[in-house]
């Protein structure tokens, strides 16, 4: 297994959406690298007829009756937001400006 | 009652309460002033909740006064996990990102805690989003084991076991995505139960490794856990993992307590070299015990343990970085850096930065890195290759016995600070829980003794197959029976005076 660069742990972050200090970047790309290779020792017994489990409960399908009960109360949720405008969560600009 | 109503079993209590001898209100206000004047040494609470738990204690006992028929632990005060939502009480995971953020809703968890009667004295400590060992990568401040407030309290449940072991609750709630229920029972003195995978819903647990992830009861006697277990477990429409099954008797289980024909399997990779001697004396020592109980002790080999940490630390920090999305600052929690010129995806990553501390940032790069194209099946794929093994060693070891039994944790309770620099060392704390969860299997800690070394608590692990949740409680109490025997008390009673 490959080691893991201070650009690849800036990429990662930006991939994460963490705003990562320089001192940071430095800081996990070395506890990542020594993590990694800890971990990557699983390689030495997974061969490839062996199936992935994702899951310890093998279930498909879980249905239940379509029955119409109460949401959550606006006011609870809204009171709990950072910003509210007009009943609605107000969010920061999402498109770049012309 | 004239003793020390915070000294009592959660059964005790409920007998007591139920028979009129003394009011839930009364047990509530002993436990509220045990928390007062201890909790500023212990630091095992992070919120109070006084109020609605002064009015849950009224309206048992107004039932109670009208004959109305109350569950088996109507009134008994419990310390809840602050990763657990309380509708409108605050609920922060341990972590900044959350800070005085207050659910909209109840978890199942507490439903079913209402529902039974149960008091809600607060929210506990933890570990940031359950990741940790120790309770100190909570954002406000590590939790102190009470048997040595220089040590922790383990974790990521510390805050919930070291209520139970400071006698500021007789019942708490955890959750065990990989030992956090268990671990910190272990370094306590206390008993904890991880239930099969989908016995108690996760609907309002705040999730960390979805696929891992159980709650499940705490407390300082294997009868009291069991009790809790059997109110909290049972199907749930909301979470579509909860299992659609009978729960099993764990109650009757506990009270039977008899392991005479019981095949007790130990397993070897979980019972050699790396465990403190007083650890592996107090276990060896709990073997004997158990065989002379009746049970017929059998040697297995689960010859692909040794690889179930490296599986865990892709599985949780892929599922960790997915489930943590959901921490942008747009619909709840804290918000940074919304100056009007910045876009919402630099704020989004300007308050994750802010919110989130170091051991949850290092797992949700170590899962974003595991999850991204061209690593994918180097890692997170051959993960769950290995989770498929080891459910094939735990199938294996169950077909010849009824139980497997482990060291909880390699060593008793730590320094604080001694691992915090050090996340691999810090890691190595879980590798006896591990399995447990990545096959989904249960298993309960439970007292066996004091570590001659240094006299701090040593806990057995107990493993049972999925849904055999009862025979964790039959040989729990049973061995836990015996040791009160030689002992004369439960193992909590030694715990120092605060």
């Amino acid at each position: 297994m490959t080691s893991i660069s201070r650009d690849e742990v800036a990429h990662l972050a930006h991939l994460a959406r963490l705003d990562l200090g320089a001192e940071e970047l430095d800081h996990y790309a070395s506890q990542l690298d020594v993590i990694l290779q800890a971990v990557a020792r699983i390689s030495e017994v997974t061969a490839d007829d062996i199936p992935a489990m994702s899951h310890p409960v093998p279930m498909t399908n879980v249905f239940r009756e379509d029955v119409v009960t109460a949401s959550l109360n606006r006011a609870d949720v809204l009171s709990m937001a950072p910003a509210v405008e007009d009943d609605r969560f107000k969010v920061p600009r999402i498109l770049d400006e012309e | 009652m004239t003793e020390d109503l915070t000294r009592q079993s959660a059964a005790v209590l409920a007998a007591a309460i139920a028979a009129k001898e003394v009011s839930a209100q009364e047990v509530a206000t002993a436990h509220l002033e045990r928390i007062a004047a201890v909790d500023g040494v212990v630091h095992a609470f992070l919120h109070i909740s006084s109020d609605s738990a002064m009015a849950q204690a009224k309206r048992v006992d107004e039932k109670i006064a009208a004959g109305t028929e109350v569950g088996p632990l109507a009134g008994v005060p419990l310390a809840l996990k602050d990763v657990l939502a309380m509708h409108g009480e605050p609920t922060t995971a341990g972590s900044r990102i959350l800070q005085g953020w207050k659910p909209p809703y109840d978890s199942t968890v507490v439903a079913r805690l209402r529902a039974a009667d149960i008091v809600i004295l607060g929210k506990t400590n933890m570990d940031e989003f359950a990741m940790g060992s120790s309770t100190e990568h909570s954002a406000y401040g590590p939790t102190h084991n009470p048997w040595d407030l220089t040590r922790i309290p383990g974790g990521s449940g510390g805050g919930s076991a070291a209520a139970l072991a400071a006698f500021e609750a007789p019942l708490a709630i955890g959750t065990d995505t990989g030992g956090s229920i268990r671990q910190p029972a272990a370094v306590t003195g206390t008993v904890g139960v991880k239930p099969t995978y989908g016995a108690v819903s996760r609907y309002g647990q705040i999730a960390l490794a979805s696929s891992l992830d159980q709650p499940g009861p705490c407390a300082r006697s294997v009868l009291d856990t069991a009790l809790l277990h059997a109110a909290i477990a049972g199907h749930d429409p909301m979470d579509s993992t909860s299992l659609n099954a009978a729960v099993p008797d764990v109650v009757a289980a506990a009270r039977r307590a008899d392991i005479r024909g019981m095949r007790i399997g130990v397993v070897k990779e979980l019972s050699g070299d790396g465990y403190q001697a007083g650890v592996s004396q107090r276990y060896h020592e709990a073997l004997s015990i158990l065989e002379d109980l009746g049970a017929t002790i059998i040697e297995v080999s689960c010859p692909h343990f040794e690889y179930a940490l490296g599986a865990y630390y892709l599985i949780l920090p892929s599922e960790a970085s997915s489930n943590l999305a959901r921490f942008d600052g747009m619909r709840y929690g804290l918000r940074t850096g919304d100056d009007g010129a910045n876009s919402v995806e630099q704020v989004m990553s300007l308050t994750r930065e802010q919110g989130f501390g170091p051991e949850v940032k290092r797992r949700i790069m170590l899962g974003t890195y595991a999850l991204s194209s061209g690593y994918y099946e180097a890692y997170y794929g051959q993960a769950q290759k290995v989770r498929t093994l080891i459910t094939s060693d735990f199938n294996a070891a169950f077909a010849n016995v009824d139980v497997l039994v482990s060291p909880t944790a390699p060593t008793t309770a730590f320094k604080l600070g001694e691992k915090l620099d050090d996340p691999l060392a810090m890691y190595l704390n879980d590798v006896a829980t591990i399995p447990v969860n990545l096959a989904g299997i249960c298993a309960m800690s439970l007292p066996v003794g004091l570590a001659p070394e240094d006299q701090l608590p040593v806990g057995l692990q107990i493993m049972a197959p999925a849904m055999a949740d009862e025979r964790l409680y039959l040989a729990g109490g049973a061995l836990e029976a015996a040791l009160v025997d030689r002992w004369g008390h439960l193992l909590i009673e030694e715990v120092p005076s605060l």
